[in-house]
């Protein structure tokens, strides 16, 4: 059973502070959206939870995680960039992530499978849409099991069936004991509670 | 499959994949022996003078073509991130990126070296001489242009800001790599002791290195 | 108030605006002594008066050495402690560290012109000078491109811990490589042996070029702190009226 809790986070960013005193709880199972604005700071929140940026105050804490590994190892990130090497196929793409974050190599097929890129292993990555592009990075969520995923607008690039499959995807994670923390814009195709930023200038 | 060798082979396809990959840096070599003689003059004796010295040049500004790819490329697509977020050291994975750096841009050189020794009529001894301390000395070139990378990772004009960074770093290998060529061929002083020198420094520079590199990579993202 | 009271960017101001003027006399007053100094010191009997420019060459030459040291000693503040002030002191020195470096350049390629004959020898210390110039201007080039200021301050402060490393391997390499080229008779740009008659004016020069350096030092770093200040103002100022 984990726990996800942040309490005081601050965010200095240049010489501007994005936000200040931010508290939040997540537990196994539960889903987290981040709203707000843009500039309110749900990427940097994201990121400081990934352990991509230093906090200025506040702390984060992990209950029930594993004692050895920070946050950030324990957690998947998917950004804005898709992270993908547009010269090595879609293949060879989510082996590497696979062989580099730990996971198993023999799940991949299967995840690929799962999100309909099956057919397109063998093509180089230059070639994909932008909804395959986002795909393939779903498909590294899936093939390596890690318990805390942290989204940013995860349903941008994804047309109206892919969001369906995004959502079956997070049921299916949050069923198998992990837990999301997600910065969007609209509605994320489960339910979820909701933590407001960017109240005040 | 281990996260370093996965980085590894990655890195090392990567390279040969895009851009030409080895043989651009080959070719730049190439292109750098050939316009000395233009400038001083085809006079034999005295290219066999300089030799080692334009060997040693060129392979310098060849190692660096390729350099700022090195760490703004990933940071550009997102990897990164991801990097940094997998269980293996940064130290180790800067490292890692600098040994298929080396694999691929460094040491193609050192085995074009023999040809282009020809270019400047080097005998078998000063050719082998030249390729022995390039061997040796490449290791430190990349790993210092490691620093450099790191640093300038984020800039959008980082191209020429990284030489700027690196060549004055670079000067000692550059001093004891012709040192020792010149002296396994003519010198009075003896091939081992700055030859010894240079393996220090390559040996240095890939602890410093990745060190250096990291600290910068880690400031450079908050 | 304590010392470490200094490291509040306000009272640092304050504090030195009591002090600045008084070290601003102070170095004119050693300028002054260490100039009539240098004009009663005896001409060297070999080179005659050129030899005094030594008595500046020299000095800046320590001095070049000296900031580095000055820099290296705040990048350490700002990359382990985050030191306000640090980064402050280290972005403020690097202009004046470049430019007693090309000072010392300068003054010795001046002083070798009647000896040499020409500007410019690769001796091993004009050689390793020159190499510590580039290397001042690579992180002026490092923390004027990067665009946070902070980043910059941090980019700048791992440049210069490397560069405080790797420099006494470049002087001894520049060194080494010297005498590797060196034929038998050549002029050796460290000058005459230190007589006393020479090491008074050369100590109190070397004091007043010190001093210039800690007054310019200060007054460059209260710079940096306004313009920090009108920074921050023009960013809230931004950010408030989106």
């Amino acid at each position: 059973m984990l726990r996800l809790s942040a309490s005081g986070l601050g965010c200095v960013r240049g010489s501007r502070t994005i936000f200040d005193d931010i508290n939040l709880e997540l537990s196994s199972g539960e889903v987290l959206a981040l709203v707000g604005p843009n500039g309110s700071g749900k990427s940097s929140l994201l990121r400081l939870v990934a352990g991509l940026l230093r906090e200025s105050a506040g702390r984060i804490e992990l209950g029930g995680g594993a004692p050895d590994q920070t946050i950030g190892e324990q957690a998947h990130y998917l950004g804005h960039l898709d992270a993908l090497k547009p010269s090595l196929t879609v293949a060879e793409n989510l082996a590497f992530w696979v062989h580099y974050l730990g996971g198993n190599v023999a799940s991949l097929p299967a995840a690929l499978a799962g999100l309909g890129l099956g057919s397109l292993a063998e093509l180089p990555a230059a070639y994909l849409s932008a909804g395959q592009r986002r795909r393939l990075s779903l498909a590294r969520l899936v093939a390596v099991p890690r318990p805390i995923w942290l989204l940013d607008e995860p349903t941008s690039a994804l047309d109206a069936a892919g969001q369906e499959q995004l959502a079956g995807l997070m049921r299916q994670h949050l069923s198998g004991g992990g837990l999301i923390l997600a910065a969007t814009h609209g509605p994320l195709g489960i339910e979820a509670r909701e933590l407001k930023l960017g109240g005040t200038a | 499959m281990t996260a370093f060798l996965a980085l590894l082979q990655r890195d090392t396809r990567l390279a040969i994949r895009i851009g030409g990959g080895a043989l651009m840096g080959v070719l730049f070599f190439l292109i750098v022996v050939t316009l000395v003689p233009f400038a001083v003059g085809p006079d034999l004796a005295q290219l066999r003078r300089i030799g080692p010295a334009i060997l040693w040049v060129g392979a310098l500004l060849a190692s660096l073509l390729t350099l700022d790819r090195l760490l703004a490329a990933d940071h550009e697509d997102g990897s990164l991130d991801l990097l940094l977020m997998g269980t293996t050291p940064l130290e180790l994975v800067v490292l890692t990126k600098a040994a298929a750096h080396w694999i691929t841009s460094c040491l193609p050189l050192v085995i074009a070296t023999p040809l282009l020794g020809l270019f400047l009529n080097l005998e078998p001894l000063a050719i082998g001489a030249v390729a022995l301390t390039l061997l040796a000395g490449t290791p430190a070139l990349t790993c210092i242009g490691l620093i450099g990378a790191a640093l300038s990772v984020a800039l959008r004009r980082g191209g020429l800001l990284l030489p700027l960074l690196v060549l004055p770093l670079t000067v000692p290998v550059l001093i004891f790599g012709v040192a020792a060529s010149n002296a396994a061929i003519a010198g009075p002083t003896s091939f081992g002791a700055p030859f010894m020198i240079l393996c220090a420094l390559s040996l240095g520079s890939l602890v410093l290195g990745p060190f250096a590199a990291a600290a910068a990579l880690r400031h450079g993202l908050e | 108030m304590a010392l470490i009271d200094l490291a509040n960017p306000t009272r640092f101001l304050s504090a030195t605006a009591r002090v600045l003027p008084w070290l601003a006399i102070a170095t004119a007053i050693a300028f002054a002594v260490g100039l009539y100094l240098v004009w009663s010191a005896p001409d060297d009997y070999q080179q005659g008066a050129t030899v005094k420019i030594m008595f500046i060459h020299v000095p800046n030459a320590w001095l070049a050495m000296a900031v580095w040291a000055v820099m290296s000693i705040a990048s350490i503040g700002t990359l382990v402690w985050r030191h306000p002030l640090a980064d402050v002191a280290a972005k403020a020195a690097v202009p004046l560290g470049a430019a007693f470096t090309f000072l010392a350049l300068l003054t010795g390629s001046l002083w070798g012109r009647p000896m040499w004959g020409t500007y410019w020898v690769w001796d091993a210390r004009l050689t390793s000078v020159l190499v510590l110039f580039l290397m001042y201007l690579g992180v002026l080039a490092l923390s004027r491109t990067v665009d946070d200021p902070s980043r910059a301050g941090r980019a700048a402060a791992i440049l210069t811990l490397v560069g405080a490393i790797n420099l006494p391997i470049i002087k001894f390499s520049v060194d080494w490589w010297n005498t590797l080229h060196q034929p038998a008779s050549v002029f050796r740009a460290s000058g005459p042996a230190i007589d006393p008659s020479i090491l008074t004016p050369l100590l109190v020069m070397a004091l007043a070029f010190m001093l210039l350096f800690v007054t310019l030092h200060l007054a460059a770093m209260r710079n940096e702190i306004l313009r920090r200040r009108v920074r921050t103002m023009w960013l809230m100022q931004a950010h408030a009226a989106s």
